[in-house]
């Protein structure tokens, strides 16, 4: 393994998380990177160095690349912090796998998440985003677009795809509530604790008489390649939670927001909703909230972009720089829908999203049904006067006064 | 150009239906790509070649013939 020490271009490795200065520009942080010749190092929480990729070509490399591992348990991985090692009653189901046994997990769900299943979805979808659309229109002005909308959508998505029952979904949206906003660690273990022990008894009645959702489903399945078992169904189901729900509601947000700016982009998307499929994936390149999954170890030396990463040693492949690199998108800090590429917003390599056409889709209906059914939605703060998760893991506003 | 594919890697993640939907299909079940056309020339090419660079798991290329 290489000394860290040797490593004496730049005697100060740059702190990561690299905040998040604007919301529309590449942060100073990450251009610096961007800039350097090859891969550098960045220093986490936890205090240990790590290396980061943020070229496009870079990172796609390094995370299409099974030399990589993704097991958050194998020493080296790049937590943030040290006590983030996932104790071992803990299934970290899919998220810490490595190929081959990742690639028959993956295929036990994939065939809940192509583009043809999730457009079953699509009038559900619809469905809860009219309520949603109808209750804000029902409450106060000016409301917070965040609270009022785009966080309950998303929820309620999930609890469709799990087949969370309804009787159950006031609990469900409130616990999930205090898990996202939680003040203190304390108030955070007892809501993830109470989900997961609601996640504990929706899988064993599934058990028992399954359904036709996601988890009744696999359920009926076990015994399956792949298939996973009560323990492990349980942790998926918690992870589908967590990786499904702030993350939408913070690209609602965000997007909500710059497009309320841009008058015009917003009409002809109305006008025009077959533009929305590229208006959503210039969305999700342009704000890239969460790259923080694409953490991983190396299982040997290999070589990325001018660098040995040797074995054992952390990676992290930043996506929010990789998104802007001008070498794969011209002009990158231009909000432009007509772009052909794709970016690595939802990651790359056998970890890359596995609910980015139900994310996309949610965009798609989420954002058209607002502005076709409020046109006359705009600010009731000035972007300036905002407050973004400028630290948090996942990129974010934390509200957004909106009126009509 | 002929499409090849690596079966054991794919993991169903429909990126390659989604650049080029005249050239792939996902198997219902698991996810996993489905060749349509497998022999591809001109303006198909161009799909073709997008699936490849897009895939995640490189389970996609194109070899002559």
């Amino acid at each position: 393994m290489a000394d860290p020490s040797e490593m004496t271009e730049h005697p100060e490795p740059l702190s990561y998380p690299i905040r998040r200065t604007c919301p529309y520009a590449l942060p100073d942080g990450y251009r610096e990177l961007l800039d350097r010749p090859t891969p550098s190092r960045i220093k986490l929480p936890s205090g240990k160095l790590a290396w980061a990729t943020t070229r496009y070509e870079d990172v796609k490399a390094m995370l299409g690349d099974n030399r990589f591992s993704s097991d958050l348990r194998r020493p080296g991985y790049p937590l943030m912090m040290d006590h983030q090692v996932p104790p071992p009653e803990f299934s970290t189901s899919l998220v810490g796998m490595d190929p081959p046994d990742h690639t028959l997990a993956r295929r036990a769900v994939a065939g809940d998440f192509t583009p043809r299943s999730i457009n079953r979805l699509r009038p559900r979808i619809q469905e809860i985003t009219d309520e949603y659309v109808d209750r804000l229109l029902a409450g106060p002005r000016p409301a917070d677009l965040i609270d009022a909308f785009a966080n309950p959508v998303p929820l309620l998505v999930i609890c469709e795809l799990l087949g969370v029952p309804f009787a159950d979904r006031e609990f469900f949206l409130r616990t999930s509530y205090i898990l996202m906003n939680a003040g203190t660690p304390e108030a955070g273990a007892h809501a993830t604790a109470e989900l997961m022990g609601y996640m504990d008894e929706l899988v064993t009645s599934k058990e028992r008489v399954p359904t036709d959702d996601l988890l009744g489903r696999l359920a009926a399945r076990r015994g399956e390649p792949g298939v996973p078992d009560h323990r492990d169904l349980v942790g998926m189901a918690f992870m589908l939670l967590m990786a499904g729900h702030e993350t939408i509601a913070n690209v609602v947000g965000l997007s909500a927001m710059l497009l309320l700016e841009r008058p015009e982009l917003r009409r002809s998307l109305t006008a025009d909703p077959s533009r929305w499929p590229a208006a959503v994936d210039e969305l999700l390149r342009y704000f890239t909230i969460a790259e923080i999954a694409n953490s991983r170890v190396a299982l040997e030396d290999v070589e990325i972009g001018g660098v040995t990463i040797a074995a054992g040693e952390g990676v992290l492949g930043l996506t929010v720089a990789a998104n802007r690199d001008p070498k794969r998108f011209p002009d990158p800090d231009a909000f432009d829908i007509e772009r052909v590429d794709r970016s690595l917003a939802f990651g790359f390599g056998a970890h890359q999203c596995l609910g980015q056409h139900l994310a996309r889709t949610e965009l798609e209906v989420t954002l058209a049904t607002l502005f076709a059914r409020v046109p006359e939605l705009r600010l009731a703060e000035p972007v300036d006067a905002l407050r973004f998760k400028e630290y948090h893991v996942n990129y974010g506003l934390h509200t957004l006064p909106v009126t009509w | 150009m002929r499409i090849r594919t690596d079966p054991e890697r794919c993991i169903g993640a429909g990126r390659c239906f989604l650049a080029a939907p005249e050239l792939f299909d996902q198997n219902d079940h698991d996810g996993t790509v489905v060749v349509l056309v497998d022999q591809v020339t001109g303006d198909a090419l161009e799909g073709a070649r997008a699936a490849v660079d897009d895939c995640p798991t490189r389970t996609l290329s194109l070899t002559e013939g």
